[in-house]
């Protein structure tokens, strides 16, 4: 059914931490191979070793480039994939009842069994969130690994989203964020998390933790390099003066 | 937006149909007989191919039956719904008027609402996004339902032709002059795309892909925009200002309106080519590009 549920109590879903996320694309690539090889039809790649591969994803990684007014800009890496909104407006459009929001755990699901593949739920995503398998014909989008974090077949350290498993810097966090106690939640709450284009009203349930401010090297007057080392002379003397001398008169 | 031709073909025909039925459904003109059969089968045969085209964008059309199942929130099962409902009742309505020489008017009242409703649906399938901004406004709905009653007075050579036709150009040129700023009023920017603004001024440093993908293809079509504006003046003169003139120069003669008709729906195809490649969608903000 393509009506939301009533928001659910456990809400399940991902922080990214922009402040730690090193932009390697290992999440990018766990995912796509985890989503090649279980849940649904595999992510495919067109003219993969042409001169114009194009290919399904269900997590990007963005490069940003912040300028601040003064000081040198700030590169900030941003992971994208779906939020897995509370009022997700791609459920809703859809035709055919394929896409619909788990009452259990709030996770946005697609029966490919039942999707035609009209492309409406990626057009009502302000995300891109969802892209449309080219060999399959159905939407594909990101399941937050329902068949990981519930399998009793895997090791218990393995039941998380396969792009949180993989981040080697720590900038994936898994959790439920209906639970205002839970270590998700306390982390967005300590980093002032934020939803991404809250204008759109999709209560998008993953957060973003921004960068940190940056600090200052703050230096005690009259030293150079924090009192280390003497400072460089402004004046030069003995030969370099004379140097100098010699090649202003020329 | 990536202006899909079936998607065009569809809209377009699928307006234009319904507006037919809708005309024949309210009895203007009172056919009876051979003439009903004619007009009745043209207008079921335009609204049928235009339907039949929306299926051809699908990944998986055997399976489009299911698109009549979530009619209680989607628009485009609505669509759905509605178009199959006019048909039956207005393939009773034909029937009648044309083998019986019986028009029950409350049937053709009831086929003339859904015929409208038919079109309102399909409007509203883009009008309901708020991710592409240049559509999300009632001045569009209008703009489709407009088009469909203009093609329909068009094709049973109403006496409303010539008002409907200035009607047309006037509300183009009012949604085109309103949608130009609908994406600056939406709000969304990269800033709020990212919620970086705090931090200073923000622009895309790399990619997340250095080739193409489903989202730019679907969604960041900039390359049709090129001869927007010149697109504009050939679409309103085919639209509605050489159909207005020819309307208001020559008697209403069947070849007249012929041209007429031919002359407006092309005009309405550029009007809709551009409805979609001017159509610029939010996720654009992430790739720096609209």
């Amino acid at each position: 059914m393509t009506q939301l549920p009533p928001p659910s109590e456990v809400k399940l879903g991902l922080v990214i931490d922009l402040d730690t996320c090193v932009g390697c694309h290992a999440c990018v690539v766990s995912c796509k191979g985890w989503n090649t090889e279980n849940y649904g039809v595999p992510l495919s790649d067109m003219d993969a070793y042409g001169s114009n591969p194009v290919g399904t994803f269900l997590n990007r990684i963005h490069s940003f480039d912040v300028q601040p007014e003064t000081g040198p800009a700030q590169t900030v890496h941003f992971p994208k994939s779906c939020l897995h909104c509370e009022d997700a407006p791609c459920v809703t459009v859809c035709p055919t009842g394929a896409s619909y929001k788990r009452a259990e755990d709030g996770i946005v699901l697609v029966n490919e069994d039942h999707c035609i593949g009209c492309g409406l739920c990626a057009w009502a995503c302000p995300y891109g969130a969802r892209e449309m398998d080219a060999a399959a014909g159905v939407m594909k989008k990101c399941t937050l690994c329902v068949d990981r974090i519930y399998n009793e077949n895997l090791e218990e350290v393995d039941r998380v989203p396969a792009c949180v498993r993989t981040c080697p810097s720590g900038a994936r966090h898994f959790g439920d964020l209906g639970d205002p106690n839970s270590e998700v939640s306390l982390l967005v709450a300590a980093r002032d998390g934020v939803d991404l284009m809250p204008e759109q009203g999709t209560k998008p349930v993953n957060k973003y933790l921004p960068p940190r401010k940056k600090d200052q090297l703050v230096q005690p007057a009259g030293t150079g390099c924090g009192g280390h080392m003497e400072e460089v002379a402004a004046e030069p003397k003995g030969f370099l003066a004379w140097l100098d001398k010699s090649l202003e008169a020329l | 937006m990536h202006p899909a031709s079936s998607v065009i073909v569809f809209t377009v025909l699928s307006g234009f149909g319904f507006g037919c039925l809708f005309w024949l459904a309210i009895g203007l003109p009172d056919l009876m007989g051979l003439d009903a059969f004619v007009y009745y089968a043209i207008a079921f045969a335009v609204s049928v191919v235009g339907l039949v085209s929306s299926t051809f964008h699908l990944g998986n059309p055997q399976r489009a039956l299911r698109a009549f199942t979530q009619w209680q929130t989607s628009w485009l099962s609505r669509e759905a719904c509605l178009s199959v409902i006019a048909l039956v009742v207005m393939g009773l309505h034909a029937i009648l008027v044309i083998f019986f020489g019986t028009n029950l008017q409350w049937l053709g009242i009831l086929g003339a609402f859904f015929c409208l409703a038919t079109v309102l649906a399909t409007a509203m399938i883009y009008v309901q996004l708020k991710t592409v901004p240049r559509w999300n406004h009632m001045g569009n709905l209008v703009m489709f339902l407009l088009l469909s009653l203009t093609g329909g007075a068009i094709f049973t050579g109403s006496d409303w032709v010539v008002h409907l036709l200035i009607a047309t150009a006037l509300l183009q040129v009012g949604v085109w002059v309103y949608g130009d700023g609908r994406f600056a009023a939406s709000g969304s920017t990269i800033e709020s795309a990212t919620q970086l603004g705090s931090l200073g001024q923000v622009r895309l440093f790399e990619a997340p892909h250095s080739g193409s993908n489903y989202l730019l293809k679907e969604m960041v079509h900039i390359i049709g925009r090129k001869h927007a504006v010149k697109l504009r003046f050939i679409a309103l003169l085919l639209m509605s200002v050489v159909p207005a003139l020819l309307a208001m120069m020559m008697p209403l003669s069947v070849v007249v309106l012929v041209v007429i008709a031919g002359i407006h729906i092309a005009g309405v195809m550029a009007s809709r080519w551009l409805f979609f490649a001017e159509a610029e969608h939010v996720v654009g903000l992430y790739y720096d590009k609209r």
